[in-house]
């Protein structure tokens, strides 16, 4: 792949990217959250269109225009999530839309059935080709994808995170698959976040970064604290307004919460005044952590006090009676209704406080929604305009302006400035200054590692649902951060 | 909610007005003041039930039971009547069978976690099967003369059933653009996971809508036991398939979130003149069922073509 660039609206996901994988090896793309390692393989799987960049296959020009373009070129994916239907076999699945026929519309059950034996075996793998999908563990599940997705004509196959879900012993059963692999002269591009995984696999590491190729080398020649480094070093480009204020008392405690699988003894506080900034992985449990909070989702145990006194909060209406609001990480399906106006959105929250006996007092309503319009100058034609025609800048002020409208004292939010033009994130920070300084709390979870150094008073890292690292403002670093984010604290 | 949702409710009032037009001109017996009466009083039933239908369907649901509800509530009012309850007491007592219906079926939905389809179409079998059982599958006839003036009397020259339809449609629209409860029917229809995440009790408020649905059908129930003066075990059969057309033909979207019950009025109106004019052109019984079908997805799909192509 040359000279790959691929922009979003108000970002560059990939710049001038060029990567060159060889047949029989293992190529490891590193980077943090957001670097444009997924954007890249999506355009080299036909997934998504890439905007200028040539990609060759076996030294010939290939044109991938889309998923069967990037088949018929050899080309397989693995995701995250695994693509099977669960209810049909593990052969079933390997050949799903192209079934060897007895005679047309008739499947060759026997056919089928022998040629995955024979697949499952060159592959090493102990599966049984008829057992419904759904019934194999996970691991079995990624080796079915994997024999569905290698014919004879694979001749590169992407990995994405494939052991986030494994068990060691699984992960043994993989690389032991991947070996045979590359012995094979496939090549396999591998992402993932375990670094001692990729010392042990990988035969030669890209690292991209915002965007772009910082450095290809090969894996015997790098440290894994150099790896961090190579990923981490970003320079501050963007400018954060942050304003400082001393911070007041505690407004938010959290102690030893806990949800079976997923949060394990958290414990936090935010104080008036205060940003403290939640960083760490995709997958890590940060968004889990802010539903939690809110009563969205179910707790195993811990407390949570408000403002210094002990909080029932089972139902998100409970936090929200006690001021605290949540700006969730998608707008679009758990921050707004898409379909009513900017003044229904507004005053969801507070609709109750908004009506006397049940009956809206629309003078007022709109007043409160004309006046966080003016205020936070949301861009729109009116309040009755429908939400979903807004920017993405200004649908997340009305997000802001709900919470507002209902007078909530702690703000967790969610990836605040996730897919908004840079203007626009410039003045949800100021909007949080503005908060901070009015005496609001404020709980951001965010992926961009400069967002929280430039806005966070304090730091606090999670990985695997724990929190593993906490850090003032002055003592942050991206190295530090992302150390403890990938589990090599110092 | 403004300008598009206007233009869509101008389609369906010009349908229905052209369909009045076409009537007219095809047969003499169509715009005569007997008739057009006679059109409206008809169209109470369904427009009732209608009613409730909206509010469901406005919150991303559906109801399947509205029909049955109809049978049950009607066959307790009737008994009631008979075992000489005074009227206001045995008309209480239906509406109250109407919203425990509906309660079951708002829990099984809210609390019990089954799709809204599933939980509806139970309560039509169990509900029916309990009308059945009651009656021994026998119509209790004869009710109450004084009941059945709630049908034939007409304060104001329009008949009673018509002006209780119209002050329920007055009451809806009230609720729906007025209250918080109507706000929320709206928001969770639009996106149910945004609305519970601002803090609003969308189970109690699913459920209530369910109430609603029941509710109204026996009011349904009501208006009807008085207009046969007998109360039918097999009353309301196929009444659900109406009340979802007038629904959808009014312009209220399956998946919830948008429309409104001035539009379901419209509807159940278009659905009326329909069945009338075809009687009046003297279209057989068989024949009128293929054309009812054919508007009810006509009308639908040309929303989706003309959706489809704004975007």
């Amino acid at each position: 792949m040359t000279g790959i660039c691929k922009a979003y609206p108000g970002v560059v996901a990939l710049d001038n990217v060029d990567l060159e994988v060889r047949a029989g090896e293992v190529h490891i793309l590193l980077g943090e959250n957001g670097a444009g390692k997924s954007t890249l393989m999506k355009i080299l799987s036909g997934a998504i269109a890439r905007d200028a960049g040539a990609i060759e296959v076996d030294g010939q020009r290939a044109e991938i225009n889309g998923p069967r373009a990037a088949h018929d070129r050899g080309v397989r994916a693995i995701y995250q999530e695994l693509t099977l239907v669960p209810y049909l076999s593990a052969a079933e699945n390997i050949f799903l839309g192209r079934e060897p026929r007895l005679f047309p519309g008739v499947i060759d059950r026997r056919r089928m059935l022998s040629q995955t034996r024979d697949a499952l075996t060159r592959l090493g793998l102990q599966v049984d080709p008829e057992k419904a999908v759904r019934e194999l563990g996970i691991a079995q599940q990624q080796m079915v994808e994997v024999a569905k997705a290698l014919d004879d004509r694979a001749r590169v196959l992407i990995m994405d995170e494939p052991t986030s879900a494994l068990s060691d012993r699984e992960i043994e059963e993989l690389f032991a698959t991947i070996q045979r692999l590359t012995a094979g002269g496939t090549a396999v591009i591998y992402i993932s976040h375990r670094l001692e995984e990729v010392k042990r696999i990988g035969h030669r590491v890209t690292v991209l970064r915002d965007g772009r190729r910082i450095a290809t080398r090969e894996v015997a020649d790098v440290s894994i604290p150099e790896m961090i480094r190579l990923m981490a070093n970003r320079e501050l480009a963007e400018h954060f307004p942050k304003r400082r204020v001393p911070p007041g008392e505690e407004l938010l405690r959290v102690e030893h919460l806990r949800r079976r699988g997923v949060l394990e003894d958290i414990s936090l506080s935010v104080h008036r005044g205060e940003v403290v900034g939640v960083a760490g992985l995709l997958g890590a449990g940060r968004t889990e952590l802010a539903r939690a909070i809110m009563g969205a989702d179910p707790r195993d145990g811990g407390r949570i006090f408000i403002n210094g006194a002990a909080a029932e909060v089972h139902h998100p209406g409970d936090a929200i009676r006690q001021g605290v609001g949540f700006l969730p990480e998608d707008r679009k399906t758990q921050g707004l209704v898409q379909g009513l106006c900017v003044r229904d959105n507004i005053s969801l929250p507070s609709l109750s406080r908004l009506a006397r006996a049940g009956i809206v007092q629309g003078a007022r309503e709109r007043q409160v929604a004309g006046g966080f319009v003016k205020d936070l100058r949301i861009k729109t034609p009116g309040v009755e305009q429908i939400v979903a025609q807004l920017s993405g800048g200004n649908q997340q002020k009305v997000v802001l302006a709900k919470w507002l409208a209902a007078n909530a004292d702690v703000l967790i939010m969610d990836e605040p400035t996730r897919g908004i033009d840079v203007g626009a994130k410039v003045e949800i920070y100021e909007l949080m200054n503005g908060l901070t300084a009015r005496g609001a709390g404020i709980l951001m979870i965010s992926s961009e590692l400069p967002e929280i150094l430039g806005m966070s008073d304090r730091i606090l890292v999670m990985r695997l649902g724990r929190i593993v690292a906490a850090f003032d403002r002055a003592e942050a670093t991206q190295e530090r951060i992302l150390q403890a984010a990938l589990g090599h604290a110092a | 909610m403004t300008t598009a949702f206007g233009r869509r409710q101008l389609g369906t009032i010009l349908g229905l007005v052209g369909l009045c037009v076409l009537l007219t001109i095809l047969t003499p017996h169509f715009l005569t003041i007997s008739n057009l009466l006679n059109v409206t009083q008809q169209t109470t039933i369904n427009a009732i039930i209608a009613v409730g239908m909206t509010f469901v369907i406005l919150s991303g649901g559906i109801d399947l039971s509205v029909g049955s509800i109809v049978a049950l509530a009607g066959v307790v009012l009737g008994s009631a009547l008979q075992a000489g309850l005074p009227i206001p007491a045995a008309i209480a007592l239906s509406l109250a069978m109407g919203a425990v219906c509906g309660a079951v079926n708002g829990l099984l939905i809210t609390r019990g976690g089954l799709p809204p389809f599933i939980a509806t179409l139970g309560m039509m079998s169990i509900a029916r099967g309990l009308a059945l059982m009651y009656t021994d599958g026998r119509p209790i006839s004869g009710v109450d003369a004084a009941f059945r003036s709630l049908s034939t009397s007409s304060p104001l020259m329009i008949p009673a059933p018509v002006i209780l339809m119209i002050v329920i449609y007055i009451a809806a629209h009230f609720v729906l653009t007025r209250t918080t409860f109507g706000r929320y029917v709206y928001a969770i229809g639009g996106n149910e996971e945004a609305t519970r995440l601002s803090g609003v009790r969308v189970a109690f408020h699913k459920t209530m809508v369910y109430v609603l649905a029941g509710v109204t059908s026996a009011i349904a129930a009501v208006t009807l036991t008085a207009r046969l003066n007998s109360a039918q075990p097999i009353a309301g059969m196929m009444y659900e398939l109406d009340a979802i057309a007038a629904t959808v033909i009014g312009g209220t979207s399956l998946l919830g979130g948008s429309g409104t019950v001035s539009g379901t009025l419209v509807g159940a109106l278009i659905m009326g003149v329909l069945r009338n004019g075809l009687n009046l052109l003297g279209i057989s019984s068989f024949l009128q069922q293929v054309v009812i079908g054919a508007v009810i997805i006509a009308a639908v799909l040309v929303d989706s073509i003309l959706t489809r192509r704004r975007k």
